[in-house]
Order: C-alpha cells, then structure tokens, then sequence
C-alpha cells in the first residue's frame, strides 16, 4: 500500500463515521415509525424492526396531522409560485435596467431578508387583524410573499445579470420594449431559476415557524405548528410522534432527494455572492 | 426625464378600462365583503383590484418613452410593500418600544427608553438571553467552520462518492428547525436508569458510562451548549458546501505550481486555498451569525419553552403575547435587529459598493 492508499483508507473512515452520525436522527425516525406498537419500548429504540415492517405509527401521526398538511399544502403552492414571478420580475428590471439608485433600492430590499421578525411582529399582528386576514392561511400567504421578495429578487437578480447583454440588444434592434424583451427573451430562459426559487421558497414557507404559529389560528395552523404541539403534549407515544416528524418533513426531503441540484443553488445564492 | 408620449389608442382604451373597474371593484368592496368558503378576502380583492387599477398606470406609463420611469413603475409595488413591512413596521415597533404599552389596548404613551433600561437593569431573564445567545452564537459558529472546513477537504481529496457524501451531509439543510429540535430533543433525552433511551442508551450498551448526560438539562451555561449540537447538525452541511465551492474556485493550475515549487498537500492547504478562503468564512459567519442571533423555533421545539434555554426570540414571543406586555417586546425586537445589522449592514454596504462600481 502506497502513503497514498493509506491516506485515503484513513478519509473513508472518518467520511463514513461522519456520514452515519448525520444520518442517525434521520434513520431513527424510519426506524420508530416502521415498527409495531408492541415493538415500542425506549429499551430496544435502536434496534430493527423484528416482525415485519409496519405502518400503523405513520397512519396515527398521519391522522394527527393531516388537516395541517393539507393546509400547508394550501399555503405553500400559491405562495411559491407567486413569489417566483413577482422575484423574476424585480431580478429583470434591477439586473437589466439599472438607474440611478437602483443598487440603493437592492441593497435595501435586500436587508429585509435578514431581519428578525420578532422586530416587525406587534405591527405585523396589528395590521393583519385590520386587513381582517389574520387566523387564516390567505394572510399567511400574502405575509410569506413579501418576506420573500428579498431573497427572490437576489436569485433572479444574480441569474439575469448572468446572461449576456448581447441579446437583449439584439431584441431591441427587432423593436422589442422592456416588457417584450421580457415576455420574449428572458422569461423563456428563465425555467432553471424559477425551478430553484420556487423550490427555495417552498421548503422555506413549509418549514416556517414563527408567523405560522403567531399569525394563525388553530384550526389553520401549517403543520410545522401543528408537530411542534404534538411534540409538547403528553398524550402522544413517542414512537406516532417519530412516524409524524417523518410526515412533516417528508416533502421538503423528497423535493431534497429529487431535486437537490436546484435546492442547492438556492442555498448558496443566499451567501449573496459568496 | 419624459422625453416623448406615444399615444396608441387601442392600448389607452384598455389602460382606462382596468382602471375603471379596478375602482369599481373597490368601491364594490367596500360595502360588500367578499368571503368565500368561510374565508374573509375582502382586503385581499382589494388588493387585486389595485393591481388591476395599476395595470392600467403602467399601460399608460409605458406610453412615455421612458424606460427608467417605466423601470421604476413596475418595481413601485414592491418597494411599497418592503417600504411597509419592513422598514414601516421596524419604525413603528420602535414606537412601541418607546411607549408603555401593556394590555390588550394600545397605549403609546411616550416614555422614552425605559423598557430598554428595564430590560437591562433589573430584568435577569434577558440577561440570562444574552448569555446564552452568545454561548450560542460563538459555539455555533466555530462548530460549523470548523466542521464544514474539514469535511470541505475531505470532500476536496476526489474521493470516489463525493456527490454521495456530499448529499448526505445536506440532508439535514431540508427539514424544518421545528422537526430537528423534536428529534434531537429524543436523542439527547435526559432520563437515566430504566428509562434511560436515545443517545445515552448507546453510550450505555458501548459501555461509554462516563459520556451519558443531561444535555440541554445540564446546568447552565452547559444546558445552552449542548442545544449547539442539533443547530451544528443542521448547518454544518451548508456550511461545507460554501466552502467547497471556495475551494474548488482556486485554480489547478496554481495549485499544480506550488506541487512543482515542491510544496506539500498541507502545505498548499495553509499557504494558498485558505487565505484564499477569507471571503467565504466571513459570508459564512455573517450568514450563521445572523441565523444564530435569532435562533427561535430549533429552541422552541428542543427545550418547551424551558425558561433555562431562554433566548430573546421566545421572550420577546412570550412578552408580546402571553404577557401582554408590548412595549417590552418591541424593545426586545427592536435590541434583535439591531444586533443583526451590526452584523448585517456593513456587509450589505460593502457588496452595494463593489456592484456599484461594476
């Protein structure tokens, strides 16, 4: 064996080693929820399902939680979709048409992305609850949309000011006008950085916790609020509560698992540029 | 500024139309609410119809040959409503934090900076907060540079499943907060003797008895640590992707010069890929220190609103709206923001700048 091979052998293990303890929360929520209520003891957590493979755990956190999937579903789609367009419309015009002060107005769009809530929350409440939008999941949508313009404009901004000038020049020699340049040249080129923003804000609104549970009612609540006060109740065995976090989670680590390349240049346009 | 008008009828006609019946519709709305399936959207068709009003101005604005006028138009809604929800409610939560509101019914009496000096003097809760957002902050920090620069070279070393790696320490980047504190929350379970379970029942079977503990119910500080661990779980994979795509912006051919120069692989490591680095950790520090300076819902789902792992999200939360006591909350918001834009704002000037001048 060379240095080299040895070198590598040595990677390998500390990778793998690594690999399993970032894996093991993950792979005890597949494994609790798997097996059957008999089976459940705080003793043998660890170990395999013996006995066959059973589903009853996903079924009871499936029927604890799915009103609040459902109404995260009801929220997420039209929020990220929503925010997609409205984002690809700023990136354009803040990446294509700059004026004076336009990296002025960036820049302060932009600092709504980092500021913490908690600073906006009392007026948030207070202007919800005047607008009557507040309990529901529509003011949860509209909220979520214009907390999110900040780091959809900056994705869309940075994907735009990657193409090349040249051709909107030429769209212009063909007489096109601003919004034409739009409707016929960028939009049409703008499929991968839609798939990565609504991508971002979908697993962003579903996560979300803290105008989920402060701007809406019980009977409304997403599923991150509604898992959170699962988890806090005393009613609920250990075993359902794994089976429901699993639930929760499932279609941001599918989207993940599927969709990881888009995912991941959502995640690293938030560096700004890095 | 306007340097011509172009008045196309056709498209005028239509400008004037959205514009009628956005109006129509408002005015319709106002004396009759629209509700659907139980749902109030009166605000929400209002805000349509100004939308449909504002269609109509952009038509008629696109009629002066005048692209930044036209630029600016179609941003105005934007900008409106991050002038809104954003800098107008930051302005306004200060008010509140000025004010001695307490109870439901708002009272914004001017008091000056009391609540902030409350908070301070003989308030112990919030100092209990500050010290533990910055055990926090500095443990969470370092512990996802220093993991994510390490399994960045790993990774670097063209091992064969990279992308696998790669993926799998991303994992966690996809669920909520909410879901790795009620996880974690298992896995660092506390209890000892027959209920003994999670993390300590496999230092237990391995006969690792000295590694048991209370984790986050250690006494403090040591309870605040231990709540480092999920959050490093968590970020620790972003934090490595950052600086992979650093590294693999050097060039091979600088690095194959130092080979030739006769420099070690360690060598090339210290001397060239991390000072090379600098620009990725200060984007990662100020992108997890700001997370970290408002870390709230990993916290609320690992420690219940345990009072010893009390940070200033969730007492601001706790304040406003189990307390009813507003004006303390707001300042308790308003002393998060301004943290974070200490952080925040001269990196947000600096990026402004370089654009600038591009």
């Amino acid at each position: 064996m060379t240095r080299r091979t040895v070198l590598h052998t040595f990677f390998y293990i500390i990778l793998i080693a690594l690999a399993i303890v970032y894996l093991l929360p993950i792979y005890l929520m597949f494994l609790t929820g798997f097996k059957s209520i008999s089976q459940v003891d705080l003793k043998t957590m660890w170990s395999l399902p013996n006995a066959g493979l059973h589903i009853d755990n996903f079924v009871a956190g499936y029927k604890q939680l799915a009103p609040n999937i459902n109404n995260s579903l009801m929220m997420v789609i039209p929020e990220s979709i929503l925010s997609a367009l409205l984002g690809s419309l700023n990136g354009y015009l803040l990446a294509k048409w700059k004026f004076r002060g336009s990296n002025l107005i960036f820049t302060l769009i932009l600092f709504g992305m980092f500021i913490p809530y908690q600073s906006i929350l009392i007026p948030l409440v207070k202007f919800m609850q005047a607008i009557q939008l507040y309990g529901d999941i529509p003011g949860l949508i509209l909220v979520h949309i214009i907390y999110g313009i900040p780091i959809t404009t900056l994705i869309f901004r940075n994907y735009y000011a990657g193409i090349g000038t040249e051709i909107l020049e030429a769209g212009r020699i063909d007489g096109a006008s601003l919004m034409g340049l739009y409707r016929y040249i960028m939009f049409p080129l703008s499929a991968p950085s839609f798939a990565v923003v609504i991508i971002w804000q979908f697993t962003q609104a579903w996560n979300e916790f803290l105008f989920a549970v402060i701007l809406t009612n019980q009977s409304h609540w997403p599923v991150t609020v509604a898992l959170n006060n699962l988890a806090g109740s005393q009613l609920v065995q250990w075993n359902v509560l794994m089976a429901a976090t699993l639930l929760a989670a499932l279609p941001t680590l599918l989207v993940y698992l599927f969709l990881g390349r888009y995912f991941l240049r959502g995640l690293m346009a938030g560096a700004l540029k890095g | 500024m306007l340097r011509r008008f172009e008045l196309r009828l056709p498209q005028f006609l239509l400008a004037i139309a959205l514009m009628l019946m956005g109006l129509v519709f408002i005015l319709t709305l106002r004396s009759n609410p629209l509700v659907i399936a139980d749902k109030n959207l009166t605000s929400l068709a209002v805000l349509v119809s100004g939308l449909i009003f504002y269609t109509g101005v952009l038509i008629i604005v696109s009629m002066f040959q005048s692209e930044t006028v036209l630029t600016i138009a179609l941003l105005l809604p934007s900008m409106v409503a991050v002038a809104i929800f954003v800098y107008g409610f930051i302005g306004w939560s200060v008010r509140v934090s000025l004010s001695q509101w307490k109870g439901l019914n708002p009272d914004y009496t001017f008091v000056g900076l009391k609540q902030y000096i409350a908070l301070f003097n003989n308030d112990p809760r919030f100092i209990i907060d500050i010290r533990n957002t910055v055990v926090f902050t500095v443990g969470f920090i370092l512990g996802c540079l220093i993991l994510g620069l390490g399994l960045a070279i790993l990774l670097d070393q063209r091992l064969k499943g990279e992308a696998i790696f790669r993926g799998i320490f991303l994992v966690p980047m996809s669920i909520s907060f909410i879901a790795t504190g009620v996880i974690w929350g298992w896995l660092m379970n506390p209890a000892t003797g027959n209920r003994i379970t999670g993390i300590n029942l496999i230092f237990q079977t391995l006969g690792l008895k000295s590694l048991i503990s209370l984790w986050h119910s250690s006494p403090q500080p040591w309870g605040m640590v231990f709540t480092i661990i999920p959050a490093v779980w968590q970020l620790s994979g972003y934090t490595m992707a950052l600086y992979l795509g650093g590294i693999r912006s050097v060039s091979e051919d600088l690095r194959e010069a130092a080979r030739v120069d006769g420099a070690s692989e360690f060598e090339i490591y210290r001397y060239i890929i991390l000072p090379l680095l600098q620009p990725v950790t200060l984007s990662a520090v100020i992108i997890l220190g700001h997370m970290s300076l408002k870390i709230f819902d990993l916290i609320v789902a690992l420690g219940n609103k345990d009072i010893r792992l009390d940070v200033p999200g969730i007492y601001m939360w706790v304040t406003t709206f189990d307390g009813t006591n507003y004006a303390r909350g707001a300042a308790i918001g308003i002393l998060m923001l301004i943290s974070v834009a200490i952080l925040v704002v001269p990196y947000l000037v600096q990026n402004m700048r370089t654009e600038t001048e591009l």
